[in-house]
Formats: structure tokens, C-alpha cells, sequence
């Protein structure tokens, strides 16, 4: 499966047709505690990470939060 | 090109609101009062205290006072006729929605990570159509040009997404004033470009 991972083309070695966000954010190694993620442009909350499917030609962006201001 | 004077006049009418009254917060309301904008709200909960003093827009005889207090107080300083509204609290996802629904262009300055991840999801759900500007990564000092303003949408990321905050990595004046003064100017630009077109982009 071919999506678009922080704006860099990446090829899913899956045998199903979609992911959830909440597989793909472990399958990809995001292992910040703060994180958020974009699902073809909509803000994702966390509590849909495992209910949100990324199939075929997606665009995901996920963006690590740190502390300070 | 517009006068500062029909700038000034454009950005009276609008509203900006900001979560978080500390080195992001003090530093870019400071900014858009000298701008011109007509009115901000602002929400934090906590005392200004002396290791605020290294960064944020507050003065040493205001030690102990809350700031949302003294930040109003400094602003209005610098020009009379603007209106803040404060609000001493902790924000939440419950309050958010109710302390900020007129504004124009929302400023997330907290400290904490999981308030800024708060905060991003309230606005994407609640207020889609405001745009929100985020500081992310303003720790340390030196490397100036790793700090940059990211758009996604009406989402904007200031600051450089690496450095995190710890003992050994403080927040300083210098870096976290970059940052502050990007978020202050993305606002600036998002306000203008309704006039004068995205020719300078956020």
C-alpha cells in the first residue's frame, strides 16, 4: 500500500487493504509520548487513532509535540 | 503598500486569542498590541515568578501577581486604547470553547505538550474555520535559521519541532522570542491578508 508519510512517499508492506493510525504510528517506529496527526487534512484525536483507517493514496501527517513556551 | 497607519486601523478591528501567558504568550501579546490589533483575550493561571524573568514580558516589581494582572496592566501601558480580557484559570477542554469563540485568529503559547496536542484537536473540531497558530520548539539558543513557520492548512507550526524544553536545554530569552515574534507575525499576516492579499505569506 503506497501513502504519503510526512509529505515523503511510503510503501506499506501490508497483506490488507487499510491501517489504522493508531497500527501505522507503530509499524513507523512514533514512539513520542505527544504527537498529533493529520488524515488527509482533518486533525485526528487520539481517541479515533484506532478506529481512523489510512488506505491507498493517503496523506498522514504526524507532527511531535514538545514542551516549552 | 499601506501606511502603518492603515494597518494599525485594519488590525483595531479584529480579535486574537492566546492560551498561555508565559514566553510565548507575554511576548507575542506585546507584539500585536505595538501592532495595532484591537483586542485580545487571554487565559493563564499562574504567578509571575524569577525564572520567568529570563523571557517573559514581565518586570521584577511583579513578582508574585498573577499575569494575566500584569500582562494587562503592561499592555495597556504600552497603548491605552486597547482592550484585553483576562481570564486567571486553568484552561481545559471544557472552558476553551466557551472563553474563545469570537476570535479571529487563535494563538496556542502554553508550555505543556499535551496542552498544545489539547488544544490543536478542540480547535480542529470545534472552530475548523479559525486558524491556529502553535509554537513548537523553542529551547536553548543559536541555530536562528532551524526556526521556521510550518502551514498545514489553517494550522500553522512555528519554531523549530526538535528541542524540547529540560534543565540542561532552558527556554531563553533570545529563542523563545523568535519564536513568539514568528507566531505574532503569522497572526499579523492572516489579519492583513484579507486587505492586501497573501503577496507576503503567513
Amino acid at each position: 500500500m503506497k501513502i504519503t508519510l510526512n509529505n515523503r512517499a511510503e510503501e506499506l508492506d501490508l497483506n490488507q487493504p487499510a491501517i489504522s493510525i493508531e497500527e501505522l504510528l507503530v509499524l513507523k517506529s512514533f514512539t513520542y509520548k505527544m504527537l498529533f496527526v493529520k488524515h488527509n487534512g482533518v486533525v485526528i484525536k487520539k481517541e479515533d487513532y484506532p478506529v481512523t483507517n489510512v488506505a491507498e493514496g493517503d496523506n498522514v501527517e504526524v507532527i511531535h509535540l514538545m514542551t516549552g513556551g | 503598500m499601506p501606511t502603518f497607519d492603515e494597518i494599525k486601523s485594519i488590525l483595531s478591528h479584529y480579535t486574537v486569542g492566546i492560551a498561555g501567558a508565559g514566553g510565548l504568550g507575554s511576548n507575542i501579546a506585546q507584539a500585536l498590541v505595538r501592532a495595532g490589533v484591537g483586542r485580545l483575550i487571554i487565559a493563564d493561571f499562574d504567578v509571575v515568578s524569577e525564572s520567568n524573568l529570563n523571557r517573559q514580558f514581565y518586570f521584577a516589581d511583579q513578582l508574585g501577581r498573577y499575569k494575566v494582572e500584569a500582562l494587562k496592566e503592561n499592555l495597556l501601558r504600552i497603548r491605552p486604547e486597547v482592550t484585553v480580557e483576562i481570564h486567571n484559570l486553568h484552561l481545559t477542554s471544557q472552558n476553551i470553547p466557551v472563553i474563545y469563540p469570537t476570535v479571529d485568529v487563535m494563538v496556542e503559547a502554553f508550555d505543556v505538550a499535551e496542552m498544545k496536542r489539547v488544544l490543536i484537536e478542540l480547535f480542529a473540531s470545534t472552530f475548523p474555520s479559525i486558524p491556529l497558530v502553535v509554537g513548537n520548539g523553542m529551547a536553548g539558543w543559536g541555530n536562528s535559521n532551524t526556526m521556521t513557520v510550518r502551514e498545514m492548512g489553517n494550522l500553522y507550526l512555528c519554531g523549530d519541532g526538535v528541542s524540547e524544553v529540560s534543565v540542561n536545554l532552558p527556554p531563553i530569552a533570545p529563542r523563545v522570542g523568535i519564536c513568539a515574534s514568528q507566531q505574532a507575525n503569522v497572526v499579523v499576516s492572516l489579519l492583513l491578508s484579507k486587505y492586501f492579499g497573501n503577496e507576503n505569506n503567513p
